[in-house]
């Protein structure tokens, strides 16, 4: 477990130098800053935020973690090559990925969103935009890995992960559309509530949606949800899903890792 | 008065390959490899290409796992166990640290890997005048001096058995000499070393026995002189050459 923790630690170091990274931080820094400066105050502002955040973050997430596993198969070899087990070295890549890509972002957006005072005026919608983000780095880091132990060729495995993305954002709210357009006359709840749970990115959605008590304006799926559940219960619901959508991926990439040749 | 014997030291082979086959997909690598590679020598892994030499290697690293058969090094079983391993050093072909560590954190992740109280070499970074090279990152060293960092590491807790994945590639005539004096020297103090190189006459300069595999199978294995004499040649990339002949026909 301390070899773990080591290898996460030296795995962030080298990630926590990469210019993309800082680039990827002062991206949101600059963005939050600026729709605060624009557009209006407190919960609003938080609102575009959150529309950014749920496009962008998968994306960068889902095409960084793919690479950056390609990226480490020398090291992989060399680490295996030592007296390191394949789990420690799992568990230290995803770490070392996935905490300075998350740390970016609670950076990027915390710190503008703290000095704009948003803490105090929209303080619930403020932990849930950053727990969100945090969570969906988890899930499509998970993803990213899954993708790059599966796919050995790396265009493959690089058009997997946008398509992952595409799946999980444009994809996923023109089906849905399609489907209440075609097939208005049935009831359509219960369908739509499980078309939800197997999508990550809609699941940050609804989460962060009630708390802005509009979820009329989560799509059709936050709607329904939240006349399904009510706000306590769906937010509790939606959570729990969004914690087996970070274990999911992650457990399957381990097995995978674990009985990969390299 | 008591002498200090390693526990698995009492056989004469380091390691031991018995019956290990390998497929990829439908293609099989190794088709039922049995050598054993003897303690304190050099044995030069040589093979045309896709024979299986990288295949081979990697089962003995434990990053490919064999379909059948089994690998013991210095009389342990390989499995997913890594411990193992404590006693192997590994120098790879390409570079492999991440390369936004400097070379003196890259070393730093690995004696953190191998505990506090492993011993530790560092004759080859005085030797190569690595000194002030390992305080840049690797992304800015040259790939001459990424592969000096990683004979570095190969040799850093002093194993012994060393696993040499083309040593000389990348590496020039200075360096290249350095690092063949101190396989020379560390055979001398009992470690045993399995390389292999395209560069044949590098390998005939240092190499004790020979280990030549085609397609996934065991074609000789023995000593360079026992080769020279079964095969009439003297020099090593003639000697390959008449066994890839008789291979063929």
């Amino acid at each position: 477990m301390t070899l773990a923790v080591r290898l996460m630690a030296s795995g962030a170091r080298d990630v926590g130098r990469r210019r993309w990274l800082l680039v990827y931080g002062l991206f949101y820094l600059v963005l939050t800053d600026a729709l605060f400066r624009f557009g209006g105050t407190g919960s609003r502002a938080v609102l575009s935020l959150a529309n950014v955040v749920l496009g962008l973050l998968p994306l960068v997430s889902a095409i960084f973690g793919t690479m950056y596993l390609y990226h480490a198969r020398e090291f992989i070899e060399m680490m295996l090559a030592q007296p390191v087990s394949r789990r420690a070295l799992f568990l230290g890549l995803y770490g070392g990925l996935a905490i300075p890509l998350a740390g970016s972002f609670l950076i990027g957006v915390g710190v503008p969103l703290a000095w704009r005072g948003a803490l105090s005026d929209a303080a619930g919608p403020v932990l849930v935009i950053l727990a969100t983000g945090v969570a969906l780095s988890l899930v499509f880091t998970g993803l990213a890995f899954v993708i790059a132990l599966v796919f050995r060729d790396r265009a493959a495995g690089l058009a997997a992960a946008i398509l992952v993305w595409l799946s999980a954002t444009v994809l996923y709210d023109g089906l849905v559309l399609i489907a209440v357009v075609l097939l208005g006359d049935y009831p359509l709840e219960r369908p739509l509530i499980a078309g939800m749970l197997i999508n990550p990115v809609d699941l940050g959605r609804v989460l962060l949606l009630l708390q802005f008590d509009l979820g009329a304006l989560a799509g059709y799926t936050g709607a329904v949800f939240e006349r399904f559940f009510g706000a306590a219960a769906g937010s509790l619901c939606s959570s729990a899903a969004l914690m087996l959508w970070i274990a999911a991926p992650f457990g399957f990439g381990l097995r995978q890792f674990v009985r990969k040749d390299f | 008065m008591t002498v200090d014997i390693p526990r698995h030291a009492t056989g004469s082979s380091a390691i031991e390959i018995s019956g290990l086959a390998k497929r990829f997909d439908r293609t099989s690598v190794l088709g039922g490899v049995d050598a054993v590679i003897a303690r304190g020598r050099v044995t030069a892994l040589v093979g045309p290409n896709a024979a299986g030499k990288s295949t081979l290697l990697k089962c003995v690293l434990g990053l490919v796992r064999p379909d059948r058969g089994f690998i013991r090094v210095d009389g342990v079983r390989v499995t997913a166990d890594p411990a193992y391993r404590r006693i192997l050093g590994y120098m790879p072909q390409r570079a492999a640290f991440p390369e936004n560590l400097t070379g003196e954190e890259a070393i730093a992740l690995l004696r953190e890997v191998r505990g506090p109280d492993a011993a530790i070499d560092f004759e080859l970074i005085e030797r190569f005048g690595l000194g002030a090279e390992l305080r840049k990152r690797v992304h800015t060293m040259s790939g001459g001096t990424r592969q000096k960092l990683n004979a570095v590491a190969a040799y850093l807790f002093r194993p012994s058995i060393l696993i040499l994945d083309e040593p000389s590639a990348g590496l020039d005539p200075v360096a290249n000499g350095i690092l063949k004096q101190k396989i020379l020297d560390s055979t001398h103090r009992g470690a045993t070393h399995l390389i292999t190189s395209h560069v044949l006459s590098e390998l005939e300069e240092l190499a004790d026995d020979v280990l030549f595999i085609i397609d996934g199978g065991v074609r000789f294995s023995g000593s360079l002189d026992t080769l020279r004499a079964t095969t009439g040649e003297r020099r090593l990339e003639r000697a390959v050459g008449r066994l890839m002949i008789g291979a063929a026909s």
